[in-house]
């Protein structure tokens, strides 16, 4: 009894100790995607949206369209005919012929390959910062999550164009300075916001997926596994108590 | 079928009488397995170190694998990675063993550790037995630093780079010390290519001569056990510990049974939690190694930020080094620091227990501090942390002979 | 500890159990493992079909393309060549080519969709050299009649213009043929069936 009542004296303590640290990931501004990668449908929508205006300047180039059609359960000819706009073959990497001089005289700097953007940022920071992005008052592009992005809203015509409303907020240290509070639609799009946040989640969806493929098939591998070992426990836990029976 | 049986025994053990002629096999596992008495009274804590020796066994198979597919060089090691990730039939598997078995190893080692400082088990006549234990930990460390290098990723590199300019604190020698570290002027291929041949053989080796070396240490002496009372002292008439029962089968069985619960655990993690929530992997660490970018936030993996917190405590940069060795050097004298004349915990007064307490506490608060952004409170409470951290070795070295102590049993309890 | 309330029979039965199981499981966890080992996804993108193009491929010409690594030879027969092809069939093992590695579509003594094209995987079935093509029909330092084929200058072994082994030489069986169609008159697909074909 003593025992237990020390064991839980001490697990209590690190448990205080751990409650108050651990830091929120994920940071201001972003918001639930709810992006579900067991949805193969959205996973189809997010490579169509993909293709058609990302991967010209940015590559996949750990993917390959092979992978893609099995894992989304489409056909060779499927993928060739609909995602395919380069003499790629079947199983090469989703990459793209442009050319690297070109893109830094246009951005700035070469578009990041964004094989593993759903894993460094994850799917909530992508449907968010997709959803950010503003007219500022210089007339140009900005976005909330990433202030002065040389990318420009390559989805504005299906989003819109929004422009900011702004508050003042005082800081803790006295000092005021204005706070993005919302957006308003300036320029409606072709996509309700609705339907403009459906796009987003599967963009966010498909990245995430293609930033570890395996994914897909892990959780079911590991089902089994554990159902194994808890056969196997069971089986172990029964000699256990059988030999033990001579100590007890 | 009976008679084939007992056919096959006979020539069994015409096979057994053969090999035993030429090789020590079955006197050896007399020794060690049916012939080592072992307390009967483990519980819990005990489970740790076949545990741990079973994560090396992972470690050693998965990474031979990864060996396999991986490429040591600067323009190659993070696509390999990739690859392994996708391309290689099951490489996913194969590389969240490794990651995962990696932490896990941290954890069964903390909580092996934990287990001493609960039961005495570093007390005479197992000073010894700690000390190579603690090489064992130091090696691990090393290993673990050189492995996290090898993904090439910002945060490979960029803690590579904290850690190895901390030797750049020493007088004198520091800055050429780290280019020797280095063999280049900055982390480059020559530096990935070096770690890579350390973390897959030099450190392993080592690794496994101290295993070897604390088994043997272990065997010599026996195991301590919770009431820490030597089961040597009651022998039967027939001279084996009264106390004592034959390691194998019991413990043999016993063991099997918590590996399939640790495996258990195990898997949930790999097939379901690989990253942690960024503990295991870290999100940054899918970004290639760039030298121009530096992340916002760098921290080690979890198992160094107590020391890290330690480090960052300090606010000269040479003394920050030297605490921070010393943090972990201190942790080889304990079996001299710690006089108490009794081992367990259950023995010893309420002062060990708060002691104890207030070690722990400060270990993980260290950690988690270790992680943390840094606002300056949180750098004060690092330092009294720190100073608790080192109170307990100058405490228990003078509290230890004259602290309340309640009377030993002569048995073991259950 | 008392050994005579002991249940041997049900220790027994547990202990098997457990090492069954146990075994299983080990078993099953090296299964990754050896996978691991087989040409990933990445040697499979670089291991599909290779398009030749065969149309400026003069008579008696050998065109030697790598596919999966290997070396394929596509060797345009001239008319004497195929005649030759009946004239040494009792010095050759295997005739028929019941023995061989090829697809079903290509068979007799021409061995070839065409006749006129043999495309032949150019690795000796012995140990994997590659051998030197020597049309010339006459006495060669190998073989006093020659009828112009394949020769290996690692350990000896001969092979008619199908790629049909010779008797008496340590390769065992004729030379492999990879599957392959024609696209068009000029354009082979190596590592693809006609359509329909096995």
């Amino acid at each position: 009894m003593k025992k237990l009542t020390a064991s839980l004296f001490i697990t209590a303590l690190l448990l205080s100790a751990v409650s108050t640290t651990v830091s929120a990931t994920g940071g201001a501004g972003v918001e639930h995607s709810g992006a579900n990668i067991s949805d193969t449908a959205s996973l189809q929508r997010g490579a169509k949206w993909y293709v058609n205006y990302c991967l010209g300047c940015h590559t996949l180039s750990y993917m390959r369209y092979n992978r893609l059609a099995a894992d989304l359960g489409l056909s060779e000819e499927m993928v060739m005919q609909n995602l395919v706009d380069s003499n790629a073959k079947f199983g090469d990497t989703m990459d793209i012929a442009m050319d690297a001089d070109q893109a830094n005289s246009w951005f700035g700097k070469t578009p990041p390959d964004l094989s593993l953007i759903g894993r460094s940022r994850g799917s909530d920071w992508l449907y968010s910062y997709l959803r950010g992005f503003y007219k500022d008052e210089t007339g140009g592009w900005n976005n909330t999550l990433l202030p002065n992005a040389s990318m420009p809203h390559v989805l504005w015509h299906l989003q819109g164009i929004q422009t900011p409303v702004y508050r003042q907020e005082t800081s803790e240290s006295g000092f005021t300075h204005e706070v993005i509070d919302h957006f308003e639609l300036a320029t409606p799009g072709t996509q309700s916001t609705q339907e403009f946040e459906e796009t987003a989640r599967d963009i966010a969806a498909f990245l995430e997926y293609v930033g570890e493929p395996a994914k897909l098939k892990r959780k079911g591998v590991g089902i089994w596994v554990i159902l194994f070992l808890v056969l196997f426990t069971f089986i172990a836990y029964l000699l256990k108590v059988e030999y033990w029976r001579d100590v007890h | 079928m009976a008679k084939f049986a007992s056919s096959l025994s006979k020539q069994t053990g015409a096979f057994m009488n053969w090999l035993d002629d030429r090789l020590p096999v079955t006197s050896f596992w007399n020794a060690v397995m049916t012939g080592y008495q072992a307390p009967k009274n483990f519980n819990f804590w005990y489970y740790m170190g076949s545990l741990a020796l079973l994560v090396l066994v992972i470690q050693i198979f998965s990474g031979i694998l990864l060996t396999m597919h991986y490429k040591p060089s600067a323009a190659e090691a993070f696509a390999s990675v990739e690859y392994i990730m996708r391309d290689v039939d099951w490489g996913w598997l194969i590389r969240y063993m490794h990651t995962t078995g990696a932490s896990f190893f941290f954890i069964l080692v903390y909580l092996h550790m934990f287990r001493s400082l609960l039961y005495g088990s570093h007390k005479a006549p197992r000073e010894l037995l700690w000390v190579f234990g603690m090489f064992i930990y130091v090696a691990l460390m090393a290993e673990a630093f050189l492995g996290y290098i090898l993904p090439w990723g910002q945060m490979s590199y960029w803690g590579a780079q904290v850690i190895i300019n901390l030797f750049g604190a020493i007088p004198k020698i520091g800055e050429p010390l780290t280019q020797w570290i280095r063999g280049d002027y900055f982390i480059s291929d020559a530096t990935l290519n070096r770690f890579f041949a350390l973390h897959v053989i030099a450190v392993p080796l080592a690794l496994m001569g101290l295993v070897l070396l604390h088994l043997v240490a272990l065997r010599e002496n026996g195991s301590n056990n919770p009431d820490g009372i030597e089961i040597k002292k009651n022998k039967g008439a027939d001279g084996t510990p009264l106390d004592g029962i034959p390691f194998h089968p019991y413990y043999t069985v016993k063991d099997i049974f918590g590996v399939g619960m640790f495996l258990i655990l195990f898997s949930f993690i790999l097939f379901f939690w690989p990253e942690a929530g960024g503990m295991f992997l870290e999100h940054d660490n899918f970004v290639p190694a760039d030298s121009l970018v530096t992340p916002v936030h760098i921290k080690p993996v979890w198992y160094f930020t107590p020391f890290y917190a330690i480090l960052k405590a300090v606010p000269d940069k040479l003394m920050g080094v030297i605490v921070m060795g010393a943090s972990v050097a201190v942790l080889f004298f304990l079996p001299w620091l710690d006089r108490s004349p009794v081992k367990s915990i259950r023995y010893r007064g309420l002062w060990y227990k708060v002691l104890l307490g207030l070690f722990t506490i400060a270990f993980v608060r260290l950690g988690l501090l270790g992680m943390a952004e840094g606002t300056p409170a949180q750098t004060w409470e690092m330092r009294i942390w720190t100073l608790v951290y080192f109170m307990f070795f100058v405490l228990l070295f003078f509290l230890s002979p004259r602290g309340k102590t309640k009377p030993e049993p002569d048995r073991v309890t259950h | 500890m008392s050994s005579d309330d002991v249940n041997k029979g049900r220790r027994r039965f547990l202990v098997a159990t457990t090492s069954v199981v146990g075994g299983v499981g080990v078993g099953l966890a090296a299964v990754p493992f050896i996978k691991s080992w087989m040409p990933s996804a990445k040697a499979q993108a670089v291991g599909v079909p290779v398009e030749v193009n065969i149309g400026k491929l003069k008579e008696g010409q050998l065109l030697k393309v790598q596919w999966r690594g290997q070396t394929i030879g596509v060797l345009r027969r001239t008319p004497e060549m195929i005649s030759e092809l009946t004239n040494v069939e009792d010095v050759l093992a295997d005739p028929e080519s019941v023995e061989a590695d090829q697809p079903e579509y290509v068979h007799g003594e021409q061995r070839s969709l065409k006749p006129e094209f043999l495309v032949v995987n150019m690795h000796c079935t012995h140990l994997g050299c590659v051998p030197q093509m020597i049309p010339q029909v006459g006495p060669q330092p190998f073989d006093d009649n020659w009828n112009g084929g394949f020769y290996c200058p690692c350990h000896k072994s001969k092979f008619d213009l199908s790629g049909r082994v010779y008797k008496g030489v340590p390769a065992p069986t004729n030379l492999r043929i990879p599957p392959y169609s024609f696209l068009d008159d000029r354009t082979l697909m190596i590592g693809v069936s006609p359509q329909g074909a096995v």
